[in-house]
């Protein structure tokens, strides 16, 4: 991957997404990976403030032009910011995935589940 | 590149061949230079015309006229007129000719896109379906004054079952996705009815959208299956996942990969074995009209495209017809009316079935369509359809052939096996890591040569897809004209890429902000 | 080598020795498994010349009595509209007719802007910000409107007015298994949808409301009480409405209807016993996503120039797949450049003139027909283009006499509406003068008294 890049603070999912956690709230979003697969992204399609996420689940969805992905959420708890910037420039998806393209804000409901993801090295190893 | 140049002859040479489908390469990036297509300036008709002109003469009244509001009472009356256009009839022809010059088009030129049947549409069809017996008669008519589209309905039905297979049919879905929504609305009233609830429907990973989309919509749950090495259904997927929760097995064979799988009978065991139904989407039916039977391979259900096999023109995205054949078991849930034929000989159509599903759309279906699709049997008869299919595989085998002979299949591979049916997938993943241009490029490039590309980028399965169906109706000079333009595009990228990545140049535009337009969607003209 | 290929045994060699095989025969033994193959020819009749099968076409035709042959009143969803000759040389030019949908559109801006002027068309006249290219047709554009309807709010029951097209209310009730939501059918009063039992159906549960404007018997309807009380549900609002109507009729978008669909045939597209013809499906903003069918949106191209491509594919079932907002892949383009051409042709003040022609004729009709021995008004609600009467004889003996008599009486509402036994469902058009209905007026009164008499002579 010689043009991704995969910040080290952060944690990651398989399926792509990364994580950065802050007490007990952590911030979501997916990877350069899985923007660059999607190409532009024109619409994210947000859940609302008071949801609950489920680790392993699907929590919202990104689309492209000519694709629509599931985003999954690394950890479970319940939403308690979405961004709402996306709505009117969804390419910071694109061109910042894990600044000012961050997705959502979860308050987490098991702490514990930080165990089973990834580090930026085993993550950046599975991209193969 | 060292000869003196004519900028402007190039470029209207360039744009002559592609309004008239005679390809020659072109060598159009000249900036600021434009054809008369991409000069014109783009206005929609509600952006033309001026207040006070019209089209419409409206005729008298030729009653005693009573005033609106009492005939209407004024709180049902329209607040704010509608903003229609107000243009002459002049004004109107010129319009929409002018867009229409604006449209590559089969008449014109190759139009090879995969999965459609892009074959011939001979205009004696529109004659027939423009007699006023057919065009001005109305749905509800009384059968006994419409007797002859019955009969033309209860011949065609008769044709396609001869044609599948499968004795019982019903022209009534509009299109093959109507048809698709039809098969498994019977197949789940053909299990309920025997008591049994079964919630999911197999289809491999090849098919098309609209096979899972609808599934979703006929309450039942999608289960994929995978594809073997040969490009046909993994039997032993298969046999994991087929159980007596399993309503239905969709296939499509030939399969979007334009192979016939070779275990369809075996396939049929395994389904049938567990007592869920077979379903045949009929998109690729030209590859084998009188060679083999989708009744025979033991579907139970099958749709036809009268749009693809049956030369109903495409219109730029429809009307087509998916009409239904299916077998003695399934035939009791078939949609209603149902068209009948008498002890006496008269037809009718027939209301009266207990267990049908009801109906899918209004009146009998897209009649039109039926009159054309009837011609082109007519025309056409037994060994004239065989004909046709035969053609399909031949023309594709030999474009397939040709291909390989100059060398593009060392850079576009076929996907799978070696010979092929009508269709056939290349995949642009060696092009693209070895030339640096993708298969999207190609088909842009493709416009510049006054053809119609491929289907590009299905099935999924493959990378990079380049989806190519030549279909019967096309001369040995057209394919062997295509091979051609597609060699000097490869060798074109060879030495030079961005030409193809910033293809085209010659059409009405170039490429387009896709995603602009899906960000910020604008599907209306504003007005004030 | 049929008609349509060109393959000569010359060409045949060639290519054959290209692939590398020694026959067709070799092509297909590798194509199709030996138990499967076909080993006898197609039981049809053999192929026809061009003049052959055009005697036979016309044989056909001549079995029918279409509307060129006798003055109709029959409607019930289709009409007898005239259809301008400019429209038969613009759908049938090459450039529209033979092209497929635009996946490529460079070459496609023609079909693309038609699709755009068509939504911007359907938009204006339903009063709705949002339109797609087209649907099959009326009824099952209402069962796409309610597959909207359930995945937008996942709710279990359909309302739906008894007084909307019985095809309408039978797609339905079949697209309805699939989509595991039950239909609750509303009764009329008067002619028209039950106001009280009406807001008595639709509750939380409640995922859409169907009413139809103007109703199946010709009833203008209250659509903003009717959209009114489904406010305080979930319930999405539809209403299938009779787009001709709608220069002089109350919009949808001015009643508070959330997706207004339709029959387009009688905007320029010929009755073709049934079919093809276009469904227009229109929403308000909140629904543009989950939309069906295809949407033309507009852009640019690099060089700024302006077009437009398909948008929202998202939706769709070649992306979307199981998830997509319907299925829909072939829709009905031809006919819909019918339709944004119609109403063009049409124009800005012609939709409210042929509006107002309709009022007016309906009217003059329907008291005519009032005023004739036997035959009674079966509802007195406002009209605007199509009313209903009670014949005090068997009705279907009376269409037969009117067939004599080379008129088409109209539409028997017994087959539909088992209390409306002797009902007779009678359509103007533009085409229907005031001569054709004294006409039909006088061999009405004529055959209702000639049944009478049979019944009495027969006593």
């Amino acid at each position: 991957m010689a043009d991704g890049t995969y910040p080290e603070g952060l944690l990651y999912h398989p399926e792509h997404d990364w994580c950065q956690i802050d007490g007990d709230v952590a911030t979501f979003g997916i990877t350069w990976f899985a923007q660059d697969a999607l190409g532009e992204v024109v619409f994210f399609d947000p859940p609302t403030v008071g949801d609950t996420v489920t680790k392993d689940e699907s929590y919202a969805e990104v689309e492209s032009v000519k694709a629509v992905s599931d985003v999954i959420a690394p950890l479970s708890g319940e939403i308690v910011e979405v961004n709402e910037g996306l709505a009117d420039a969804p390419e910071t998806i694109n061109s910042d995935p894990y600044g000012d393209g961050w997705l959502v804000k979860v308050k987490l409901s098991d702490t514990s589940e930080v165990d089973s993801l990834l580090d930026q090295g085993s993550y950046v190893q599975g991209l193969g | 590149m060292n000869e003196p140049v004519d900028p402007e002859r190039q470029l209207v040479d360039s744009y002559a061949s592609s309004a008239y489908g005679d390809p020659h390469p072109s060598n159009t990036h000249h900036p600021g230079m434009q054809t008369p297509l991409q000069r014109e300036k783009v206005e929609t008709i509600f952006e033309k015309g001026r207040a006070g002109r019209r089209a419409f003469v409206c005729p008298e009244p030729g009653v005693p006229t009573k005033p609106r509001d009492e005939l209407l009472p004024a709180k049902f009356q329209r607040r704010n007129a509608p903003k229609l256009p107000q243009v002459s009839e002049p004004e109107i022809v010129r319009h929409y000719v002018r867009l229409s010059k604006r449209n590559f088009d089969l008449d014109s030129g190759f139009y090879p896109l995969g999965s459609c049947t892009m074959k011939h549409n001979p205009r004696l069809h529109e004659r027939v379906t423009a007699l006023p017996g057919h065009a001005r008669l109305h749905p509800l008519q009384d059968p006994k004054r419409a007797q002859g589209a019955l009969e033309l309905m209860h011949n065609l039905e008769h044709s396609l079952a001869e044609v599948s297979g499968l004795p019982h049919v019903s022209l009534q879905p509009s299109a093959g996705s109507h048809g698709e929504l039809a098969g498994v609305l019977l197949t789940r009233a053909y299990h309920e009815d025997r008591g049994e609830v079964r919630t999911k429907v197999l289809t491999p990973d090849t098919a098309h959208g609209t096979n899972p989309a609808t599934v979703t919509m006929a309450g039942l749950e999608v289960v994929k299956v995978g594809t073997n090495e040969d490009g046909g259904v993994d039997l032993d997927d298969l046999r994991a996942k087929a159980d007596t929760d399993v309503a239905c097995l969709m296939l499509t064979n030939p399969n979007t990969l334009g192979l016939f799988d070779k275990n369809i009978e075996e396939i049929a065991k395994i389904v049938h074995g567990v007592g869920a139904t077979l379903y045949y989407d009929g998109a690729n039916l030209n590859a084998v009209m009188g060679r083999t039977r989708p009744g025979d391979m033991g579907f139970d259900i099958v749709h036809f495209n009268l749009h693809k096999t049956f030369t109903q023109p495409h219109g730029g995205g429809g009307p087509g017809s998916g009409p239904i054949a299916v077998s003695d078991r399934i035939e009791p849930y078939l949609m209603t009316p149902r068209v009948v034929k008498g002890a006496d000989g008269t037809f009718d159509l027939d209301y009266d079935k207990p267990k049908t599903i009801g109906r899918l759309r209004g009146f009998q279906g897209n009649y039109g369509t039926f009159v054309r699709s009837y011609a082109y049997i007519r025309s056409l008869g037994a060994a004239g359809l065989q004909d046709a299919s035969e053609i399909a595989v031949l023309n594709a085998n030999y474009l397939l052939a040709k291909l390989r002979e100059e060398g593009v299949l060392d850079l576009l591979p076929l996907a799978y096996g070696k010979l092929c049916g009508h269709e056939f997938v290349l995949s642009g993943a060696p092009m693209k890591r070895e030339l640096g241009i993708r298969t999207l490029d190609l088909a842009k490039r493709l416009l510049d040569h006054g053809v119609h590309p491929p289907t590009v980028y299905f099935p999924l399965l493959v990378d990079e897809a380049l989806l190519i169906e030549p279909t019967e109706t096309e001369t040995k000079e057209t394919l062997d004209a295509f091979v051609d333009s597609v060699v000097a595009i490869l060798r074109e990228a060879r030495e030079d890429p961005e030409i193809a990545k910033s293809a085209p140049y010659s059409t009405p535009v170039r490429r387009l902000d896709e995603a602009g337009a899906a960000k910020r969607p604008v599907i209306r003209q504003p007005l004030s | 080598m049929s008609r349509y290929t060109a393959v000569t045994p010359d060409d045949l060699k060639e290519m054959l020795a290209t692939i590398g095989v020694a026959s067709l025969d070799e092509l297909f033994d590798a194509l199709v498994p030996e138990g499967v193959r076909l080993e006898r020819g197609l039981e049809l009749p053999d192929g026809m010349t061009e003049q052959d099968v055009y005697d036979h076409l016309r044989a056909l035709a001549a079995k029918n009595v279409s509307a060129e042959d006798e003055v109709s009143f029959l409607g019930a969803g289709m009409y007898d509209s005239y259809v301008p000759a400019l429209i038969d040389m613009l759908v049938t030019r090459s450039e529209f007719l033979t092209p497929y949908t635009p996946y490529q559109p460079e070459i496609s801006q023609g079909g693309l802007q038609v699709m755009f002027e068509y939504q911007t068309a359907i938009s204006e006249l339903t009063g709705l910000p949002v339109s797609n290219a087209s649907v099959y047709e009326g009824p099952s554009a209402l069962a796409a409107a309610g597959y909207l309807a359930r995945l937008a709010n996942k709710k279990g029951k359909f309302v739906i007015s008894r007084a909307v097209h019985p095809h309408s209310r039978e797609t339905l009730r079949t697209l309805a298994v699939g989509y595991g939501v039950e239909v609750v059918e509303v009764p009329l009063r008067d002619g028209v949808t039950d106001p009280d039992a009406w807001a008595a159906a639709i509750d939380d549960d409640t995922s859409a409301v169907f009413f139809q404007n103007p109703n199946f018997l010709g009833a203008v309807e209250d659509a903003e009480a009717l959209a009114g009380a489904a406010k305080n549900s979930p319930a999405v609002v539809v209403a299938q409405y009779d787009p001709i109507t709608l220069g002089i009729l109350a919009a949808p978008g001015e009643v508070g209807v959330d997706v207004a669909i339709g029959e387009g045939q009688q905007l320029g597209n010929r009755l073709d016993f049934g079919g093809p013809s276009f469904g227009f499906f229109a929403a308000t903003e909140a629904y543009l996503r989950r939309m069906p069918g295809r949407i033309a949106g507009e852009t640019k191209d690099v060089d700024g120039r302006r077009g437009f491509v398909l948008t929202l594919q998202t939706r769709e079932q070649h992306i979307r797949r199981e998830k997509a907002t319907s299925n829909i892949c072939t829709s009905q383009a031809l006919n819909a450049l019918a339709g944004v051409v119609y109403l063009t042709w049409l124009g800005r003040e012609g939709i409210v003139e042929l509006g107002d022609l309709l009022l007016q004729r309906t009217a003059y009709a329907r008291e005519t027909l009032a005023a004739v021995d036997g035959v009674e008004l079966l509802h007195e609600q406002p009209v605007i283009r199509e009313f209903a009467v009670t014949v005090d004889a068997p009705v279907d003996a009376v269409l037969e006499r009117l067939a004599a008599a080379g008129i088409n009486g109209g539409y028997a509402l017994g087959r539909d509406y088992e209390e409306y036994e002797n009902g007779l469902l009678i359509a103007l058009t533009e085409q229907r003068t005031r001569e054709q209905i004294d006409a039909l007026a006088s061999e009405l009164g004529a055959a209702v008294a000639a049944e009478r008499a049979t019944v009495g002579a027969s006593a």
